[in-house]
């Protein structure tokens, strides 16, 4: 068995795929840094705030001011590098780097898909993709090989699986599916959209977008790898993901799902692609058949080692909730890095109070003062950030003159429809508390049941 | 190969697909049997923004012509006179203060109109001058209606003696000419503002139809939110009781605060003012038309959750008792028996928690207007 499966996935594969999915991924790069700059995004998101909600275990990532574009300037060019295969190795690691750096800079902006982006720059500096087709290839013929070890386009395959599998087992729930929320909320706002606006305002279509949303998302891989539904599968991933790009602001989060699940066809399409853009370009190379051999030195081991662990951590940190007492849609402990996308709709409110002990007098804060709109947002409904700011007033009313400020907070959220109910108790001075992995008590309990991963 | 082009052609035609339909404002259609989003906006523009803006014009029409009455014969008549019809608009302008969208937020109506507490050092020195231009968005807490609460309450402690800096003061005439210009000053914005509306912004009001943030539901409801919070409950009352304040109350910081005994009136005519926008009931009538509370009402029998709009109007009258409660002058209030304000205070509070958590969410608003990509 363990045999069949490295044999597997040794097996000399044409390059092709691989390499379309590197100029494929640094075109989509390139597009969506261009996009963020364009949109003024640097600006709003990272120099205007004063005060930045910080990843847990990284609080030492800071922004750089205006020196910021600096590193958007280099995925800029990191992304160009990868897209022609120029100095490849380097591309990627800064690539990663400074992507990754960018979105540590503030959780405000946490998304699932910055997330996937992130973890395919990981992965593509362990993926010889410029060995095909690519300038690093053209100039250093060492480099260059037609084939590779299957495992090279397979460790991508696994993780759009893990993506759209893991989406898939989220949505089993009782909110999603008996009670077709958040659906149920979002849909009737949509009612201007020609044929579907009517539908959309009719409850078994909530229901129905529901229930196909699950079965896409747990049987689209499956349908990807087989070569007989394939074809019928890709459809159902460009309706998909056209559909909630139509419905949703996502970005380019549907263009990069639809381009990556390229991936699954067969090496024939990618060099009918590569012939493309070799006639558009007046690009003339024609490598000779040479095959990258898997061998055991200490580079490749040390690789599959990295990556059996990586894919482990992929496939159980999902899971890390189940540690958790209450329930994850209302506390979200372990609810990021989880493929958890579109299952809650939060509505919250929060109101901070300033406590002086030694005069007892009280007074409520100004979030604005120190917050965006957007930032204001995430706050309402997520712990960890309510305990953050409590955090920074305790030290900003310290500069202020109150020697030890208590910090209570007033909060509520409503979660799927469900009426606002208080989220953090009211009593407890979050100037006692230190974040932490451990549960938060001072959470007060959820009094509905959702059941279900 | 065909399934090739087959895929490229499927590829092509999204891509197309994804980019006419990502301007959310481009799409029309036809509802019928479902809430009608635009039908709402032809009803809070017909029935109560526009005859709101139209009555508060009425208003300040008045106000202008006994100010110039005033103005060439200042007298104690003239000047009673002159109070009253600035206390008429000023209650009549609480009924379009939370409307600040298209002409009015422009043209920066309310900031022009009601910051307060005015300016009252930099009033006097800009009469003994007779240098400024009141244009000047930095100038807003020298002008409008606190400037004229100033100007004819609040000169000095008698009526004789206020009288007297207009008639027998050697600057009578510019305190005469900074009145005129105050006044002149809301009659302009004001006319400009209800033009606005009855022209062409009506239309692009009603027909931004849609659910993008920048559409006018959101947005409207977006500015009522923040008018609730900040300038309503904020601006009349925690504020001034110090709410913000670690416990240091600045009972000077009240709406009309020369004036004295017309706090509560103005925080009372706002408040059935937001209540009315809420109930979608018709300008000085009874009668209602679709609004937030019809909207709530309809997704709510969709969804069998909880009354939401009779939760949220309850809320409202019980804020309107305690207010009613209250000292009629706030100024008074905070001196005597602040913890009646902090209730108060707290009332509007529970309301929040229905408008924003509870009601943003089930009609799905966007809070934040900054663009922004989702997951």
């Amino acid at each position: 068995m363990f045999k069949t499966i490295t044999t597997y996935l040794k097996h000399p594969v044409k390059a092709a795929p691989l390499a379309v999915f590197r100029i494929i991924f640094g075109c989509l790069m390139l597009f969506s840094t261009l996009r963020f700059l364009s949109q003024n995004w640097v600006e709003t998101y990272y120099i205007n705030p004063t005060f930045h909600f910080k990843y847990f275990g990284f609080e030492f990532v800071k922004d750089f001011g205006a020196y910021t574009y600096i590193l958007y300037a280099i995925t800029l060019l990191a992304s160009l590098g990868i897209l022609l295969g120029y100095k490849y190795r380097l591309s990627t690691i800064l690539f990663f780097l400074s992507f990754t750096y960018c979105e540590l800079i503030d959780k405000t902006y946490y998304l699932n898909h910055y997330y996937f982006v992130s973890i395919i720059g990981f992965l593509l500096i362990f993926l010889p993709a410029h060995c095909f087709f690519s300038l690093d290839a053209k100039k250093q013929p060492k480099l260059a090989f037609t084939h590779l070890p299957r495992y090279n386009i397979f460790v991508i395959q696994l993780m759009l699986f893990i993506v759209y599998f893991y989406a898939g087992l989220a949505k089993i729930n009782s909110d999603w599916l008996l009670r077709a929320m958040p659906l149920q909320v979002w849909l009737p706002s949509l009612y201007d959209l020609p044929l579907l606006g009517d539908l959309f305002q009719k409850q078994w279509m909530h229901y129905l977008m529901s229930w196909s949303g699950m079965l896409y998302d747990l049987c689209i891989p499956f349908l990807l790898f087989y070569k007989r539904t394939r074809l019928f599968a890709f459809i159902m991933v460009v309706v998909f993901h056209v559909l909630t790009r139509i419905l949703f602001p996502i970005g380019i989060f549907p263009y990069v799902m639809i381009l990556s699940t390229l991936i699954f066809f067969d090496a024939a399409f990618h060099e009918k692609i590569i012939s493309i853009l070799r006639r558009l370009f007046r690009i003339k190379d024609k490598p000779k058949k040479v095959s990258l051999e898997w061998i055991p030195n200490l580079k490749n081991t040390i690789i599959t080692g990295l990556l059996v662990v990586f894919f482990t951590f992929q496939f159980l940190f999902p899971f890390r909730y189940l540690l958790y007492p209450d329930e994850l849609f209302w506390t979200e402990e372990g609810y990021r890095y989880s493929w958890r996308v579109m299952l809650i709709e939060k509505g919250g409110y929060v109101q901070y109070k300033i406590v002086n002990p030694e005069t007892k007098n009280w007074f409520y804060v100004d979030h604005s003062e120190f917050l965006t709109e957007y930032q204001e947002k995430q706050l309402r409904t997520q712990a960890d950030f309510i305990l953050q700011f409590a955090t920074f007033l305790e030290g900003h009313f310290r500069t202020k003159g109150i020697k030890n400020p208590e910090v209570y907070v007033d909060s509520y959220i409503s979660l799927n429809g469900r009426l606002s109910q208080r989220f953090i108790d009211p009593n407890i001075d979050l100037t006692k508390i230190k974040d932490s992995w451990k549960h938060k008590d001072w959470i007060l309990p959820f009094n509905d049941n959702i059941y279900g991963f | 190969m065909k399934s090739l082009k087959f895929i490229f052609l499927v590829i092509i035609l999204c891509c197309v697909g994804i980019y006419s339909c990502s301007d959310d404002e481009s799409l029309n259609a036809n509802n019928t049997g479902n809430f009608d989003r635009q039908a709402m906006l032809v009803n809070w523009v017909d029935d109560l923004i526009i005859p709101a803006y139209q009555d508060f014009n009425t208003k300040v029409t008045a106000l202008k012509s006994a100010s110039n009455t005033f103005e060439s014969l200042p007298n104690q008549t003239n000047l009673n006179n002159l109070r009253q019809t600035w206390e008429d608009a000023y209650i009549t302008w609480q009924n379009v203060s939370m409307f600040n969208i298209g002409p009015a937020q422009s043209t920066f109506l309310r900031s022009f109109l009601n910051i307060y507490p005015t300016n009252a050092g930099n009033i006097d020195a800009n009469i003994s001058s007779g240098n400024y231009a009141l244009q000047d968005i930095n100038r807003n807490d020298e002008q409008g209606f606190p400037a004229l609460d100033y100007l004819l309450f609040g000169l000095a402690d008698t009526d004789t003696e206020i009288l007297e800096f207009y008639t027998t003061n050697t600057n009578a005439n510019s305190y005469l000419a900074y009145l005129t210009d105050v006044v002149n000053r809301i009659d302009t914005l004001t006319n400009e503002v209800v033009t606005e509306w009855e022209g062409d912004y009506r239309a692009t009001f009603v027909n931004s139809s849609g659910n993008a943030a920048n559409s006018s539901t959101n947005v409207l409801v977006n500015e009522y939110m923040k008018y609730y919070e900040v300038f309503f409950r904020n601006g009349k009352i925690g504020t001034p009781a110090g709410v913000f304040s670690a416990g240091m109350q600045t009972p000077e910081k009240v709406e009309a605060f020369y004036k004295k005994d017309l706090s509560k009136t103005l925080c009372l005519e706002a408040l059935d003012a937001l209540q009315n926008f809420f109930r979608g009931t018709v300008y000085n009538q009874t009668t209602t038309v679709e609004s937030l509370e019809s909207y709530l009402d309809f997704l709510n029998t969709m969804k069998e959750g909880e009354d939401l709009s009779l939760l949220i109007n309850n809320q409202f009258n019980t804020s309107r008792d305690l207010i009613s409660a209250l000292n009629s002058n706030f100024f008074e209030q905070i001196n005597t028996n602040n913890i009646q304000m902090l209730e108060v205070f707290e009332a509007l509070q529970d309301n929040v928690v229905f408008l924003k958590s509870d009601m943003m969410s089930a009609l799905n608003i966007n809070i934040a207007f900054e663009s922004n990509d989702g997951d």
